[in-house]
């Protein structure tokens, strides 16, 4: 597959305007994501995170501007490109491998069990291929999606908020999942989300947007060490960015008010 | 699964249809068996007891003993009665599908054939019976007409209320791995109506089997409506009770046929 060289950029996105009607979703946004790296786009809601993903992923193409995929700019859904959606989104009607199949199925292709069977083994779903979704509870629907966009094995993985519906608990572990798989396979990472803690655990770079129209307002480097552990994670430095990334959220907060008065 | 539940996984089918076959437990099982021979062994001593002529309500036994006798006349009147439900529902069922198919592509063609489907559900078939043997004679022509457009506007409404159950994300998925619309009808929107085209065709069928009895009734000399008319007018209540037997299986058949597939086909629904 297609990936970029360690540090280059693989997914570029420029100047992405996105219109409905007078509304602007988003507002010459640019930003890049270097290849086999996590980056977090936070920001509140309606700034306009899921319109910059699903243009990402070709699914709904921008009004203006371009998103750049190594070298070539994405128009439509790519095989290089892997989607994880808010709900789990598997089909009710097919137990769980034949969900993980169901894009094999509607590209004519061959699975790779090996790979599928080793997925399912590192998200603790072996044993349960023969049962439904309404037979697995909510972490475990969203394990089976992430198995199944990972089945591909695409070179960018783009997660829309895929663990706010689950609970606190369930979410750390899921965490802790989607860093020991980009560990092991080095997937470059969109992930957007609404809690800078899970940003800031899982990123390289959290990207902060600001809504009205949707525009990029800071980019942070989180340089910590990986795997990240309790201790990096309760240091002083992430306590700090935690802090300077909810004064900019904030300051959107005071900065609509003033304008509506 | 617990011990004494017959059947295994029974239950999840089609709830919205029936709470039938629910984990039925023995002790139950018992209980249905019992109540059914205190009813139908009450019935006769009632009848017997109170000496109610066999014209006005024939007992239990009498009824069987009539529709053994008479059977091999019966037969060749419920095959007439079978091709003419199942041709019929054939056509209907399979127009109705397709059409609701293919309005729910077209919101605004639906809002505008809206009312003439109401119409057609709404307005009892038989009514046009006579007109149709005027125009096609006794034959199975009216008879399946009328029965076809019995069932399928009903097999249309209720496919078209499945198709319409759009889930915007998992067409999204399909989407996102480059599914051309023909494979996201066959493998999204077809599955996910299915449990509604099945409800659609259950109540689809048994219209049909009214329409089909009651346009035998109505003129001509063969089907189980027509022996229905028959028997009645020689006043021969067992036999004719012995119809209504018949007719109420195929009515039972046609409901755990449907309730059988979708339990094979639609249990993730519950």
């Amino acid at each position: 597959m297609g990936q970029g060289v360690l540090g280059a950029t693989t997914l570029s996105v420029k100047a992405a305007t996105k219109q409905y009607g007078d509304f602007h979703a988003l507002k010459d946004c640019s930003l890049d994501v270097r290849a086999k790296t996590i980056v977090s786009i936070v920001g509140p809601s309606g700034c306009g995170k899921t319109t910059l993903l699903w243009a990402m992923s070709g699914l709904n193409p921008l009004t203006s501007g371009e998103v750049i995929l190594d070298g070539t700019p994405i128009t439509r859904p790519r095989p290089e490109v892997g989607l994880v959606f808010q709900e789990a989104n598997l089909l009710p009607w097919r137990n769980l491998m034949d969900n993980i199949l169901f894009p094999f199925e509607i590209k004519g292709q061959k699975p790779d069990r090996a790979w599928i069977d080793h997925l399912l083994e590192r998200v603790s779903l072996k044993g349960f291929e023969k049962s439904f979704p309404n037979e697995l509870s909510g972490g475990m629907q969203q394990r089976a999606s992430i198995v199944r966009a990972l089945s591909l094995q695409p070179s960018v993985l783009l997660m829309d908020e895929p663990f706010g519906a689950l609970d606190a608990f369930t979410r750390e572990e899921m965490n802790q999942l989607v860093e020991e798989i980009w560990l092991e396979t080095k997937t470059t990472i969109v992930f957007i989300t609404h809690s800078i803690e899970e940003a800031l655990f899982l990123s390289d770079q959290v990207v902060v947007l600001t809504p009205r129209p949707g525009r990029v307002l800071n980019i942070y480097d989180v340089p910590f060490e990986r795997p990240r552990t309790l201790e990096i994670m309760s240091s002083k430095a992430v306590f700090d960015l935690t802090n300077r990334i909810k004064a900019d959220i904030y300051s959107q907060h005071t900065a609509r008010r003033a304008a509506a008065e | 699964m617990s011990k004494d539940v017959v059947g295994g996984k029974v239950g999840k089918g089609l709830q919205s249809l029936s709470t039938f076959g629910s984990g039925t437990t023995r002790l139950e099982v018992f209980a249905i068996i019992a109540t059914a021979v205190i009813v139908i062994g009450g019935l006769e001593l009632a009848l017997r007891w109170f000496e109610v002529p066999l014209y006005i309500l024939p007992p239990p036994s009498a009824i069987v003993k009539g529709l053994i006798k008479d059977f091999p006349l019966i037969l060749p009147h419920l095959g007439h009665t079978l091709v003419v439900l199942l041709s019929g529902f054939a056509i209907g069922a399979g127009v109705g599908m397709f059409l609701a198919a293919l309005i729910t592509q077209f919101p605004f063609a639906e809002k505008i054939i809206a009312p003439y489907i109401l119409i057609l559900v709404t307005t009892p078939m038989l009514a046009l019976v006579p007109l149709l043997i005027l125009r096609f004679g006794f034959g199975y022509e009216p008879r399946i007409i009328a029965v076809a457009l019995a069932s399928g506007p009903m097999v249309m409404i209720n496919s078209a209320t499945g198709f319409r159950r759009v889930d915007a994300n998992k067409i999204a998925l399909a989407r996102s791995y480059g599914a051309s619309t023909l494979q996201i009808f066959w493998k999204v929107r077809a599955p996910m109506a299915l449990p509604m085209i099945l409800v659609g065709l259950m109540i689809g069928a048994i219209f049909g089997l009214l329409t089909a009895v009651g346009s035998e009734m109505v003129g001509g000399g063969f089907g189980l409506g027509n022996r229905l008319t028959t028997y009645s007018s020689m006043i021969r209540m067992p036999e004719f009770f012995g119809v209504v037997l018949i007719l109420s299986f195929l009515g039972i058949l046609i409901y755990v046929i449907f309730f059988l597939i979708g339990k094979k086909w639609a249990s993730w629904e519950t």
